[in-house]
């Protein structure tokens, strides 16, 4: 009876599995810092195409934060620009006091900031546990010589990220298929694997893009659970693109709504549930 | 402590003494098997016994353990014992509701519970017996931020108890010294396949004497090892995961979550092996599934050499007398199946393997012994503490449960109900006198609630529960489960309920193994939404019928049997679950539950309908319920004239 359980969970807006402190941990005081990251004025365009017009908004240390918007709004574009693949044409991007005109990938990743894929980059033929030691790419300081003898340095290096690599698996709950070829995996457990890459980075920032997209109820529940034990045991800072609004209503802190490129709402869940712009947007009453 | 161990802690402490190297417990954590000795336990129990005991546990008083099988929780169990608490472990897939009752009726303050998704029931809980104050958890993750008064992690009961102990290093031996083998050691709830639980209160002596008994019997040594991977409220599990654990003092393993379980089988390879008739079969559906999957050489292999195993295998494991070419043949076979086949299944090096709790399908059985796995069956229950009848090696047959062992008298009421006398039986049932003199007579005899006999050779032989054997309303005999678990060997079929007591014929509802059938489904292109369409489907129907004809074919060869064939039949649309009370948590039918919840079911099936519209309500893993409807088409099974003998 599991799959049709969770249906009437999240539509109620709760995610059962936190029981009933949920609401406690989520709203404890003190919890969310001070802005990490801080988006001002992006404007983006390919050719005659507006993606992104004047965009500003800013992260806050430990906050769950959700981008939501219609088909086409311009969420993914915002993620990527704050990735560094696209560069936008205006604005400025500032993470941690430093302010950037754009971001560069690599960059953003030494800086601490991880992400996932709305379509997963996972190396399908390579096992799970090879697919989130990539992730653990940046920490390795050894070079190829010493990596293809595996000997002293480069051998202390992967026992030391093999462990770090098997915490991540534990946390994640895929024991059962650490040496499965992720190709071979349900889809659920391969964006699971997906997210256990981007964990295996020690990110401050995390950005999930749909981390949701395509799951079974239950498949949902499980990723929000997750999603809320990373932001509750490492402390990761999250920002989320989602369309399930139950899920985005229940498990974020502040949700910024795009539409069209712009910026039409930005607030706690229920002012955003409330706020106008959103509900036409939503309900595709006449521009 | 004077003269030999009389309880668990006072075992552990011999343990640690004698061979404080030696490896208590491995759990697989990370990746990697990480060993425990048994000093390094006895540091772990002693520190959580003296935080305990700050904590204001004290002799006499209950305290809830629910888990899977963590070290650190049979820690906790040992740890409750040292200072004379009686541990009461119960199931962890229990819903929260189901938890209230044990925890009120055995007024429990205290609780060391696994994880997050348990500390939320217990709150639940809570809120209906308040009396519950102290709950511990073992893994914290997702509880980081808890704030709920006396709601902490087991570290920190670890720390308070290492200071306590350090200000106070003598209470703890005192404490244990104190324990007498006629204290009540543990707290069983039964789960009952009808009415509420009842508490089954075990005395150390009964627990030890019947572990000690056991493990005479199969001659197991400190060298075996055992897969922990029941849940440890389940007696069985208990017994043989913690109390011949600690008796005998072989090697406990934990498996690294209950999905891996089949890894770690593989990887540790028991040589001790306790597991219900239903593991086994899932085992089997398993390998069943993937030879079907297989290209047709290897199956045309399997298939040959199965066939030479079930005729020769059998004989050679009973020690019968077996040609030379046969030999030779079989030898080929275990070098090109059996061998690889028991590897997968992690029983190469399996001694002695028991299975129990419900009958075995004699094809089941044999399956398994004739690719050389020594598989017997034996017979006991949560009152008897397990061992009562064993199956002695080379005397094993599919429908006997073996011979009583030391201390065990049977006798027989003139019912046929089974009654019998043994070191290990209950001390009772907790708060519930009444509920004790009816099991338990003045002579200290039990009565077990089965019918049964003792055959030629001085085996029992358990028919069913002796107040489930039926008639039908022409006089035939309807023994109910029997004709289940001929349906339920067939792979496609997960769980049967059959009907007919009192009526003209039988009936039976069918529950279709969602994983076999779909996986069958998925090879003929059929396509399917979830359980309820696959079971809905005319296809699967057609499979299902070819099952009931072939029980029915059997039942027919029968002279006492052939009367209560299957007429007709019906799929159900969703699987018996026991969060819906249809099944126990030891997954036995509740046969009257559900006779009341589908009686427009069964009313259909009686009533010669070919469909039924039926609104089912459920219960969710969180607690939650809501209505599954469905409508559910019946079919007629062909049934079979008498066969003679000889056919």
């Amino acid at each position: 009876m599991r799959a049709v359980a969770t249906a009437p969970v999240l539509a109620e807006g709760h995610v059962s599995s936190r029981g009933p402190a949920a609401n406690e941990i989520t709203e404890a005081p003190g919890r969310v810092g001070q802005v990490v990251l801080e988006v001002s004025h992006i404007s983006l365009s390919f050719g005659g195409v507006k993606a992104l017009t004047d965009i500003s908004f800013d992260i806050r240390e430990h906050e769950i934060r959700a981008i939501i918007g219609p088909n086409g709004a311009g969420k993914s574009s915002m993620l990527n620009c704050i990735n560094g693949v696209y560069q936008p044409q205006q604005g400025s991007i500032t993470y941690r006091g430093k302010t950037f005109k754009h971001m560069n990938c690599r960059q953003v990743a030494e800086m601490g900031v991880a992400r996932t894929f709305q379509n997963l980059a996972l190396f399908k033929g390579m096992s799970v546990l090879d697919n989130i030691m990539t992730g653990r790419n940046l920490r390795m300081k050894t070079n190829l010589f010493q990596q293809a003898i595996r000997w002293g340095a480069a051998e202390r290096e992967e026992i030391a990220n093999r462990e770090f690599v098997e915490k991540i698996i534990d946390f994640l709950e895929i024991q059962a298929y650490r040496k499965t070829p992720v190709g071979k995996m349900p889809y659920g457990l391969q964006k699971r694997v997906d997210l256990g890459r981007a964990l295996a980075m020690e990110p401050q920032v995390l950005l999930l893009d749909e981390p949701m997209a395509g799951m079974n109820v239950e498949e949902k529940q499980d990723m929000s659970r997750f999603i809320l034990d990373v932001n509750d045991e490492f402390g990761t800072t999250i920002v989320l693109i989602e369309h399930d609004m139950g899920v985005v209503m229940d498990i974020s802190d502040r949700v910024v709504v795009l539409d069209y490129g712009r910026k039409i709402g930005d607030g706690s869940p229920d002012e955003v549930r409330n706020n106008p712009d959103v509900i036409s947007a939503y309900l595709g009453t006449v521009h | 402590m004077s003269g030999s161990p009389q309880t668990f802690p006072q075992l552990l402490l011999l343990h640690a003494k004698e061979r404080p190297d030696a490896v208590a417990m491995r759990e697989k954590q990370f990746g990697i098997w990480q060993a425990l000795s048994w000093s390094a336990l006895l540091s772990m129990v002693r520190a959580l016994a003296a935080g305990l005991a700050a904590a204001g546990l004290s002799r006499g008083q209950h305290i809830v353990v629910i888990g899977a099988n963590r070290p650190r929780l049979y820690a906790s169990m040992l740890a409750a014992q040292s200072v004379g608490a009686i541990p009461v472990p119960l199931y962890q897939d229990a819903a929260a509701a189901e938890l209230v009752f044990p925890i009120s009726n055995a007024e429990v303050g205290f609780a060391i519970v696994e994880d997050q998704e348990q500390v939320d029931k217990l709150l639940e809980v809570r809120q209906r017996f308040p009396g519950l104050a102290r709950i511990w958890y073992d893994d914290p993750r997702g509880l980081r931020s808890m704030r709920e008064p006396g709601v902490e992690s087991l570290d920190t009961l670890v720390k308070a108890g290492m200071a306590r102990d350090a200000s106070d290093p003598t209470q703890f031996d005192v404490d244990i010294g104190r324990g007498r083998g006629t204290d009540v050691a543990a707290l069983f709830f039964t789960s009952g396949t009808t009415g509420t639980p009842k508490g089954v209160m075990h005395t150390y002596a009964a627990l030890i004497d019947r572990s000690l008994a056991g493990a005479r019997f199969d001659k197991i040594t400190p060298a075996d090892e055992v897969l922990a991977y029941l849940p440890p409220a389940w007696v069985g599990q208990n017994i043989f995961s913690y109390a011949m654990w600690l008796a005998v003092g072989y090697i406990v393993n934990c498996p690294e979550s209950a999905d891996t379980v089949t890894i770690d089988l593989k990887e540790i390879g028991p040589t001790y092996y306790f597991a219900p008739p239903r593991v086994f079969e899932a085992f089997l559906t398993s390998v069943t599934i993937r030879m079907e999957d297989a290209g047709r050489p290897k199956r045309w292999l399997y298939d040959r050499f199965m066939g030479l195993a079930n005729r020769i295998g059998r004989r050679l494991i009973e020690d019968q007398p077996v040609g030379v070419i046969d030999r030779l043949l079989y030898a080929l076979g275990d070098l090109a199946i059996y061998g690889p086949l028991r590897n997968t299944l992690g029983m190469s090096r399996v001694r002695v393997a028991y299975t129990a709790g419900e009958a075995i399908g004699p094809d089941l059985f044999s399956f398994y012994r004739s690719i050389g796995i020594n598989l017997k069956q034996l017979y006991g229950s949560t009152e008897t503490a397990v061992f009562v009848c064993l199956q002695p090696d080379h005397e094993v047959r599919a429908d006997t449960v073996g011979v009583p062992i030391d201390g065990v008298e049977l006798k027989f009421a003139s019912t046929g109900e089974l009654l019998l006398r043994s070191p290990g039986l209950l001390k009772g049932y907790y708060k519930n006198e009444a509920a004790t003199a009816e099991v338990l007579d003045s002579d200290g005899w039990y009565h077990t609630g089965d019918a049964g006999f003792l055959d030629a050779g001085g085996h029992l032989k358990i028919i069913d529960r002796a107040k489930d054997v039926g008639r039908l309303a022409n006089g035939a005999l309807f023994a109910p489960k029997f004709i289940e678990n001929k349906l339920k060997f067939f792979p496609y079929i997960k769980e049967a309920v059959a009907f007919g007591d009192g009526r003209e014929k039988v009936c039976a509802l069918v529950n279709i193994d969602y994983s076999a059938v779909g996986n069958w489904a998925e090879k003929r292109n059929l396509p399917y939404a979830g359980y309820a369409d696959l079971a809905s489907k005319a296809e699967v129907y057609e499979l299902i019928r070819t099952c009931v004809n072939k029980v029915n074919a059997d039942l027919a060869a029968d002279e006492r049997l052939a009367g209560s064939q299957i007429c007709r039949y019906l799929v159900l649309h969703k699987e018996l679950d026991a969060d819906d009370d249809e099944l126990t948590r030891t997954n036995k039918v509740r046969r009257g539950f559900i006779n009341e919840k589908y009686a427009v079911l069964v009313d259909a099936l009686y009533g010669g309908l070919e469909q039924q519209y039926v609104e089912t309500a459920v219960k969710f893993e969180d607690g939650r319920s809501g209505v599954v409807s469905a409508h559910v088409r019946i079919a007629d099974a062909q049934t079979f004239p008498l066969q003679k003998a000889a056919a």
